[in-house]
């Protein structure tokens, strides 16, 4: 018997077409003071045996079998009542996105004390005095002054930290963590993770963290669970699943992790989830479409050259411009990217490495400073008529593959804008050939150009998204965080693809991510952002190896350490010989 | 041409799936997939207020072919029919299935010819306010700035007026400048505008809220980093985007048009009583409410509260299919 038992677990979910089974024959166990993990990609299930376990299943979902026992009790078939006392006082549960977590219209000493007084026979007082040693417990400091502050008052990761503190308050046997660090930023996901494996050993907590994230997994859990549609396919502990899986999903789900210590030529394939597309033709840019009429004018030196570039927004109006509050999202950028380079941004949330993209792209005017591409200044042109000819060169990848897709349009019609628009194409036919083409070059069939971007999932939505950007012929693309919205293995796929386009094409490329291995598997150079400047720009290798700027170190401090990965199936690059290879 | 080589296929399997799925089979076959048309299949309320709806809508164009008698045909008019009481009354006439009025016109007749002048300024007059709430709307919301401080002011002015006020006092102008007899002749007109110019206000409202959502959406500024142009950015992208709030709005709209043209008529400031509307056909049974012949204004009042109440369960049916998160 373990502190917390889930039997042979089946979950459903009737829906009009069928009833669909998110999750069978799940069998998990935690001990006290353990860390599971339940690792998965979106849709394995993951989260739903989180619901399960609390009885938060969000109807119609029921379960439909199995059984979920804490030490020993069936905890699952018991009233609502029941289920109530149960939830908060022996199971605690932190979510996500600590914003909607807490309630922002009451005090967090409100919010402690009433879970606290709910549950544990305690006064008003008493409970009040435990919220304090509590939150001094997860780090909050003044915690006397701060617990009568609403939620607003604290950033991210302090409201997290709440969560936490809420969470354990009444002394709960089980936590139950869903992405717990998912929403927050590198540095300040290490901090709670470390305060959660703390809490846990202390308190002989039994946790289980559920997450997509392999660099958590392989940070706090002693066990991991692998989930794949809706079932465990591996469980054992953390070392031996992740350094030696056994099962070819797990093997493979490991080999698309990006590395932060070895640059790979390309990701091994993954056709787990969904299959990598049809095989993807090669382009040969000297006969192609693509190559054709690249009426670039030929030039030397950098193919773009920022200088000084700043960007001021108003962030509170006021008739008087002494009033007007400003914030400055970037303060003096300059940097050159040579043609046929992988230049990198990397930097946290806000450090506006997505605002100088979109200064490039021409959606922000800058403030202040000089844009030169391929021998123009952007900066200083103002007809539409002659922008068109820079835009028609550049073109934009964009993060959230939901919204970047106009959801009326064909995807004919989507890919078929840019072309229409530049008169890139002789006739209505030519224009509908190019696309077809170009949707098999990214690993789409021609079936997908008259069916509409719901039909379609994140994968494949962004090898659309690249269908689009490429119809103008450009010669330098911009990547703002093309992956961070897809999962591990989708994403192998679409850093894959890129990595061939830029190859067979020659583009240069502005590659924007917060992900330091995804950048280290792309860039040819990184700069690193922080508060809107530059801190250093380096090589990728030297950067990874040997940075100096403080704050680069700081964030390589930080990254999650890959080392106890499996590295079967690896290919890595030989230009760049490293430690692990 | 490489291309063409190469992709052959691709262009014939392109055209063997547009004849399969394009066209109107194509979307008819989406459309009887879709969440929308399941829910609609699901819910009773729904189908059978569409069906209301839609017979009525069919039996006020189909008037002329269907009404028994002609009511606007004095020679087919009898002053001895007058005030007939309804055929299941015991002087009911089986000619006269729901009686006759003062004039002795057949009470079933005229509501039909009262309904399809009801229904064509409802109609009218929602396109009206959507053909001047759209732009409106897309412009503010996408334009920003000092234009949309202004257009939203002068929203927000027109909205502290009633909306029969508004009626009111359009139509009261018209009858001012307008001779006598071209008065009559444009009353429909100035009802169309007067209601039209009442009702734009939401329609801007809405879509310049949606425009606001859509507009830093990415897709958008895929469409600007390609260098598309305002114009065809709010019409072929925003435009089709931002329609499903609109959808049903115009459908409660066209319910209360419907009636607030039934009270201008009922006061007497709507149509011309030769053209009676529901409204007016409502007004002139009034007086002989407490005669004993009820018949003449409780009939067309019912077809009035039964037209309403079907569109109105349409558009409440339409929200909440078209609003996920109201569910």
């Amino acid at each position: 018997m373990s502190l917390l038992d889930i039997k042979n677990l089946q979950v459903d979910f009737p829906t009009r077409r069928g009833v669909f089974t998110a999750v069978r024959e799940v069998t998990l166990s935690v001990e006290p003071g353990e860390i599971l993990g339940c690792v998965g990609e979106s849709g394995a299930g993951k989260s739903t045996i989180g619901n399960a376990v609390i009885g938060l299943l969000e109807p119609p979902g029921r379960m439909a079998e199995g059984e979920i026992d804490l030490r020993g009790e069936r905890i699952d078939n018991l009233p609502y009542e029941a289920v109530r006392r149960i939830r908060g006082r022996k199971i605690g549960m932190i979510f996500q996105d600590p914003l909607t977590s807490l309630n922002p219209l009451q005090t967090i000493e409100r919010q402690l004390v009433e879970t606290i007084t709910t549950h544990l026979p305690m006064s008003e007082a008493e409970a009040r005095q435990k919220s304090i040693d509590l939150l001094d417990r997860v780090g909050i400091p003044d915690p006397e002054i701060r617990i009568q502050q609403y939620p607003h008052q604290f950033s991210g990761g302090m409201r997290q930290r709440v969560v936490i503190a809420l969470a354990l308050c009444a002394d709960p046997e089980v936590i139950i963590a869903d992405e717990p660090t998912t929403a927050l930023d590198v540095s300040i996901q290490a901090q709670i993770l470390d305060l959660v494996r703390e809490l846990c050993r202390e308190r002989q907590v039994g946790m289980i963290i559920i997450t997509h994230d392999m660099g958590v997994i392989a940070d706090i859990t002693d066990r991991v669970a692998v989930m794949y549609r809706g079932k465990v396919v591996e469980t054992g502990p953390t070392a031996k699943i992740l350094g030696d899986p056994d099962h070819p999903y797990t093997k493979s789900l490991i080999s698309a992790v990006p590395r932060p210590d070895v640059r790979l030529k390309r990701f091994p394939l993954v056709e787990y989830i969904e299959s990598a597309g049809d095989a993807r033709k090669a382009l040969d840019i000297s006969t192609h479409w693509l190559g054709q009429a690249r009426d670039f004018s030929k030039m030397d030196g950098p193919l773009i050259r920022l200088k000084d570039l700043n960007m001021r927004f108003v962030t509170k109006n006021a008739i008087l411009p002494k009033n007007r509050v400003y914030l400055d999202a970037v303060k003096d950028v300059s940097f050159d990217i040579e043609q046929g380079e992988v230049f990198g941004l990397v930097g946290e949330s806000g450090s506006g490495k997505s605002t100088v993209a979109r200064m490039i792209a021409g959606l922000y005017k800058p403030t202040g400073g000089a844009i030169h591409f391929a021998g123009g200044e952007l900066t200083a042109i103002a007809s539409e008529r002659e922008k068109d000819i820079y835009r028609r060169q550049m073109q934009m990848i964009f993060q959230d593959p939901y919204s970047s897709l106009n959801p009326r349009m064909r995807v004919l019609d989507i890919v078929a804008e840019p072309i229409r628009f530049h008169g890139l194409a002789e006739d209505k036919a030519h224009t509908e050939e190019i696309v077809l083409d170009l949707l098999e070059h990214v690993g789409l069939g021609a079936a997908a150009a008259i069916k509409y971007p719901h039909e379609f999932s994140g994968g494949q939505r962004q090898r659309i998204s690249i269908a689009r950007a490429l119809a103008t012929r450009p010669r330098f693309l911009i990547c703002d965080e093309p992956t961070s919205a897809l999962d591990v293995s989708i994403q192998a796929q679409i850093l894959n693809l890129l990595k061939d386009l830029q190859e067979e094409l020659g583009l240069t490329m502005l590659f924007i991510s917060h992900d330091l291995p995804v950048i280290r598997q792309m860039c040819d150079r990184v700069g690193v952002m922080r508060n809107g400047m530059l801190c250093e720009i380096a090589e990728t290798e030297d950067l990874f190896e040997n940075p100096q700027h403080p704050y680069s170190q700081h964030l390589l401090e930080l990254m999650p350490r890959l080392e106890v990965l499996s590295q079967e199936g690896l290919e890595v690059e030989a230009d760049h010989p490293t430690g692990a290879a | 041409m490489a291309t063409t080589e190469e992709n052959g296929d691709a262009v014939r399997d392109l055209a063997r799936l547009r004849a399969r799925e394009g066209g109107f089979r194509g979307w008819l076959k989406r459309t009887a997939d879709s969440d929308v048309w399941y829910s609609f299949k699901t819910s009773p309320v729904a189908v059978a207020a569409s069906i209301v709806s839609i017979l009525m809508l069919l039996s006020a164009i189909f008037a002329p072919w269907i009404a028994p008698t002609d009511p606007f045909d004095l020679a087919q008019i009898d002053l001895m029919d007058s005030e007939l009481p309804p055929a299941w009354m015991a002087q009911g006439d089986p000619r006269f299935i729901l009686g006759t009025d003062d004039q002795g016109r057949d009470i079933l007749s005229t509501i039909l010819y009262g309904s399809q002048i009801s229904l064509l300024v409802g109609f009218a007059s929602v396109l009206f306010s959507m053909a001047i709430g759209i732009p409106l709307g897309l412009i503010s919301g996408y334009v920003g700035g000092r234009l949309d401080a202004i257009i939203m002011r002068i929203a927000d002015i027109q909205l502290s007026f009633p909306a029969i006020l508004i009626a009111f006092l359009i139509d009261g102008i018209a009858r001012g400048v307008l001779p006598r007899d071209l008065h009559d002749e444009l009353a429909l007109y100035v009802l169309v505008f007067a209601i039209g110019v009442s009702g734009w206000v939401q329609y801007a409202r809405t879509v310049r809220g949606s425009t606001l959502v859509e507009k830093n959406k990415e897709y958008v500024q895929a469409a600007r980093v390609i260098g598309v142009r305002r114009g065809p950015i709010l019409i072929r992208h925003i435009l089709p985007n931002v329609l499903g709030p609109v959808l049903v709005i115009a459908t409660i709209h066209l319910a209360i048009a419907i009636i607030t043209e039934a009270t201008l008529s009922f006061l007497g400031v709507g149509v011309p009583p030769t053209q009676p509307s529901l409204g007016t056909l409502i007004r002139i049974g009034y007086d002989f409410l407490f005669s004993g012949t009820w018949w003449i204004t409780i009939m067309p009042g019912v077809a009035l509260i039964v037209l309403v109440l079907a569109i109105n369960l349409v558009g409440d049916w339409l929200r909440d299919a078209l609003n996920p998160k109201l569910r």
